[in-house]
């Protein structure tokens, strides 16, 4: 099978090209620090590995969070954008288009600076909002609004024909939504989700600019601790960039599978 | 739907009077009467985009009517106070395209709408569905989806699916032109057996053989009217309008 061939291929590819990465991410620190008696480049990156990984960590929590609450409210916006009802449906088009057409880091520090950092519970508690989660609320409300053109444009494709003959059997609305409609949907929303959730991880270190402690925080925090010498850029970004590719590879690798496998099956 | 009390089933169980649709400006249908008694079998022929299949789809519902009156049982069906979905219990409709449901199985399409709508017990639904697959041959395909199935097949089922929600008339729009010639057969000898047990059925097609053989009635509609109607020997044999001479000549 042709299909089956390309994508072990491609499967293959992935890891050893990872592995470049590191190893040229190696072999430039090696090579700058051949002279010098100082820990080396690459000395300093393995001592702080573990650092920059915990910051991965977050960045991963960041990712997860804000795509499971891009989905649910973006879903729930995107049903309310096909309602017939024009009080429902505007209000959902007009959030869905804000937030869809303004730019990323816009909506991220508009959220920083608006959301406090704490908020006081009627009983006089009072509950500490950390920057890691506000973040993670800026990063899910574009993507909440994608989800919800997703959505919509995937009740669009169906064929008006599925609608009438589930009108035609007496379905309510809610019927043929949920039973009819929404499961050919999911199929074709897979992949763009997919997608969307990728892009999203890529994302997240912009949070560092507002001072979270991610990876890409703490690949800054280490070059300084470590002495900030010039030759630690090249190896530290390098490893940095590798641990977001050995992630994101494998998503958008599966998301081009299921692709074509639904243009096969249609 | 609500039952009406003063309609009996020496009445017609579809009755349209006066139907007009228009779409814009574009009048489709310009005053249609139709009458079909219980147990009655009508087709309706005549050329493409003469307004055969809006005025199917005005008998369940579909496509709302501009003016006029379409009965059912004795029920207004373009009443906007009218549980639509009542309605469409009594009028079961197979379309041109089957459009059956791909995600599910054959035996799920078919037993989907009783047990949503109808909320009736699965065990009985299942029995029924089973029945009715039988009838349309297609007892060994229940687990098949309507992706594996011919044209044909797939109309056959969407026979059933229909059929399942126990209708009182059942509408046919252009069942077959999609099909391969091959299967076209099948379809019709499943909606004759139809027929043959005492189903009311109104179909528009473009088989005039079948419309022929099956009919009690036929009606020949051109540019949104109806132009002549009669049983079938008479129309086909001795056409009275020059626009079913012409009509019949050109497909016959």
């Amino acid at each position: 099978m042709t299909e089956g061939w390309t994508v072990s291929r491609l499967t293959w590819r992935a890891p050893v090209l990872a592995a470049c990465l590191c190893l040229a991410a190696s072999l430039a620190a090696v090579a700058q620090d051949e002279a010098a008696a100082r820990p080396s480049a690459l000395d300093s990156l393995v001592t702080w590995m573990p650092f920059i990984l915990k910051g991965f960590g977050l960045n991963l929590l960041m990712s997860v969070l804000a795509m499971a609450f891009a989905t649910v409210t973006g879903v729930i916006l995107g049903f309310m954008q096909i309602s017939p009802l024009a009080l429902i449906r505007v209000p959902a088009k007009l959030v869905t288009h804000l937030f869809r057409n303004s730019p990323w880091l816009v909506i991220l520090f508009a959220i920083m600076l608006l959301v406090p950092f704490q908020i006081t519970l009627p009983g006089g508690e009072r509950i500490l909002i950390p920057d890691w989660v506000k973040a993670t609320f800026g990063f899910a409300l574009p993507v909440m609004a994608n989800i919800s053109e997703i959505l919509r444009g995937a009740v669009m494709s169906i064929p008006t024909g599925q609608w009438e003959s589930a009108d035609s059997l007496a379905m309510t609305r809610g019927q043929t939504l949920r039973h009819i409609i929404l499961p050919q949907c999911i199929r074709r929303m897979m992949p763009p989700w997919m997608n969307w959730y990728a892009l999203l991880t890529l994302m997240t270190p912009m949070a560092a600019i507002l001072g979270v402690d991610e990876a890409l925080g703490n690949t800054q925090a280490a070059m300084e601790a470590a002495g900030s010498r010039p030759e630690f850029l090249i190896p530290f970004y390098l490893f940095l960039m590798t641990i977001f590719f050995v992630f994101i590879y494998p998503i958008s690798l599966y998301t081009r599978r299921l692709e074509k496998r639904f243009a096969a099956a249609s | 739907m609500p039952r009406n009390e003063n309609w009996t089933e020496a009445q017609p169980i579809v009755a349209l009077h006066d139907v007009h649709k228009s779409f814009g400006t574009f009048e489709v249908l310009k005053g249609i009467d139709i009458e079909v008694m219980k147990g009655e079998v009508v087709c309706i022929i005549g050329p493409s985009g003469s307004g055969k299949s809006t005025l199917i789809r005005t008998i369940n519902g579909l496509t709302p009517v501009s003016k006029g009156s379409v009965k059912v049982e004795g029920i207004e069906v373009h009443d906007a106070k009218l549980d639509k979905l009542a309605l469409r219990r009594k009028v079961g409709i197979v379309f041109q395209q089957y459009n059956l449901f791909p995600h599910r199985t054959v035996l799920e399409n078919v037993m989907m709408a009783p047990l949503l709508v109808l909320k009736e017990n699965r065990s009985e639904v299942e029995a029924r569905a089973r029945t009715l697959l039988e009838k349309v041959k297609l007892r060994d395909k229940e687990d098949a989806y309507p992706a594996e199935l011919s044209g044909g097949q797939q109309q056959r089922v969407a026979i059933a699916r229909s059929l399942c929600m126990r209708p009182d008339v059942m509408l046919f729009d252009e069942v077959t032109a999609a099909l391969d010639p091959e299967t076209v057969k099948e379809v019709l000898m499943t909606i004759k057996d139809l027929a043959t047990d005492g189903m009311t059925c109104m179909l528009v097609t473009h088989e005039m053989g079948f419309a022929r053989e099956i009919s009690d009635r036929v009606y020949f509609t051109d540019a949104g009217r109806i132009v002549e109607s009669g049983p079938p020997a008479q129309i086909f044999d001795a056409p009275q309008d020059p626009r079913t001479q012409e009509f019949l000549s050109k497909v016959l």
